[in-house]
């Protein structure tokens, strides 16, 4: 039988010691983490125009970034803007985390937008981030020049269903039938794209929906409406410019 | 006086005897901790869809529970007896928090796909248990042992149920295809079936779901218990 006195200072100990390891090993790795993160974020943008992109190597992926990727801050207008980070420096659309910027009232949002110029010419890639069945997704969808035909998706998800709503990160196929979809009808009206279930009967604007999906495909919907519709009016303004 | 300097000196050999490689192999068939015990069931079925991700998690859990039964077995003498439990949660939280961060600077892909898994050891049932049977009435090299055992036998049968979910549900081994075509191909080409091994083989889904992990201990349960009657009922 131990005193409450020697609890006490043994509990208080233990727990300084523990707190004391565990502070100094996250400082010393915070550096590595930080790089690891947005190497990983780049890849899945990336991934949107070239699904290669997710076995290149870490130098690949930064190389192909600082040489043929430009980004920009978007404002809620579709404007581009210099926006500041909460130190003062100059923020880049790498850095923008779509969630934080949810939390925020919607006219002080930044979007990142990226240009990626390859082969096939310039991509117009967007972020995009929605709610699945039972956490967030989030996804990079990247446009052609003319600002309608989409070249290509990549979704990433917290913790959707393994073999299931999981399927729209590791399913190919399900990526793949986004390719040359159009989010604007023949009037030039913003219509989206639509994961269908039941099967797509219109493929220019629908893709098949993954079966006992439903909820994450539904929200794969909402995200991609939702989510493409801030980028309109910096379209227009291209589209406007040229 | 003396007493205590003999048992002092016996808790800083590191003999390997009979008793310590039964405590490594024990665990592997006789008592172990998922198909005997029936514990740590939930992440076996959690994180055995790819090899990969059972292979990091069973790495995980082996380092986790043989150092927590070292420094347990370290402490067992001067922690409170009422506080034990919260005592013991401090060191397992503190050793998943350390693999955390490492996978984390190590590997971060793994450590996306793993995400909350890796901070549910701490929930680990196989962890707890083995402290409080084990640690706390143990030397510490042979807490270790026992540790490493239990790791072994978890990640043993991990990776037995990791080997058969993502063969038969992704159609391949450590990422790698073996049977079935390949996504390229469904996608690039219209043409028939059969130019890959087993091209005909379409993916089970039930195998990506966690039921058939279920399905999986169930039938090692089986196998192991009429290969070894004396097992039935030992539980």
């Amino acid at each position: 039988m131990h005193s409450t006195q020697y609890t006490t200072v043994f509990i208080l100990a233990l727990t300084s010691i523990v707190a004391l390891v565990l502070a100094g090993m996250f400082t010393v790795l915070k550096p590595i983490h930080d790089a690891n993160e947005a190497i990983y974020n780049k890849k899945e943008i990336l991934a949107a125009v070239d699904p290669a992109a997710e076995n290149m190597s870490d130098d690949e992926v930064a190389k192909i970034f600082s040489t043929k990727v430009k980004q920009y801050v978007l404002n809620a207008k579709g404007e581009v803007v210099d926006a500041k980070t909460a130190n003062g420096l100059l923020l880049k659309a790498e850095e923008i985390k779509m969630d934080k910027e949810r939390k925020k009232p919607e006219e002080e949002r930044v979007y990142p937008l990226y240009i990626y110029e390859n082969a096939d010419g310039a991509n117009y890639i967007v972020s995009v981030y929605g709610k699945g069945l039972w956490d967030a997704i989030w996804g990079s969808v990247a446009l052609k020049s003319d600002f309608s035909t989409v070249a290509g998706v990549a979704f990433g998800h917290k913790g959707e269903t393994p073999g299931l709503g999981a399927e729209i990160k590791d399913n190919a196929a399900f990526k793949k039938s986004f390719i040359g979809t159009k989010i604007l009808n023949a009037e030039g009206e913003f219509v989206s794209v639509e994961v269908k279930k039941g099967g797509a009967k219109d493929r220019v604007h629908q893709v098949d929906a993954i079966s006992a999906a439903t909820v994450t495909c539904d929200g794969v919907t909402d995200m991609l409406k939702e989510g493409i519709s801030v980028y309109l009016p910096y379209f227009e303004s291209l589209k406007k410019g040229k | 006086m003396a007493d205590t300097a003999q048992v002092k000196a016996k808790e800083g050999t590191f003999a390997f005897g009979k008793k310590e490689k039964q405590l490594l192999s024990d665990p592997l068939n006789d008592n172990n901790p998922i198909t005997i015990q029936v514990l740590g069931i939930c992440s076996a079925l959690a994180v055995t869809t790819l090899l990969e991700k059972a292979l990091v998690m069973a790495i995980a859990v082996i380092f986790v529970i043989a150092f927590a039964n070292l420094f347990t077995s370290l402490l067992r003498k001067s922690i409170p007896k009422e506080v034990r439990m919260i005592v013991q949660l401090i060191i397992i939280a503190f050793l998943v928090t350390v693999v955390e961060l490492t996978l984390k600077a190590a590997n971060y892909p793994i450590f996306k796909e793993l995400s909350v898994f890796i901070g549910l050891i701490i929930t680990n049932c196989i962890v707890m248990g083995r402290l409080e049977a084990f640690a706390m009435a143990n030397r510490p090299w042979r807490s270790f042992l026992d540790g490493i055992g239990n790791g072994l036998g978890y990640g043993f049968i991990l990776l037995i149920i990791a080997f058969f979910r993502e063969l038969f549900g992704k159609g391949s081994l450590l990422g790698f295809k073996i049977i079935g075509a390949t996504p390229e191909y469904i996608i690039n080409t219209t043409a028939g079936w059969g130019q890959t091994f087993f091209g005909w083989y379409a993916n089970n889904n039930l195998m990506v779901l966690p039921a058939s992990a279920m399905f999986i201990v169930g039938v090692i349960i089986w196998i192991q218990r009429s290969k070894y009657p004396r097992l039935v009922d030992a539980s």
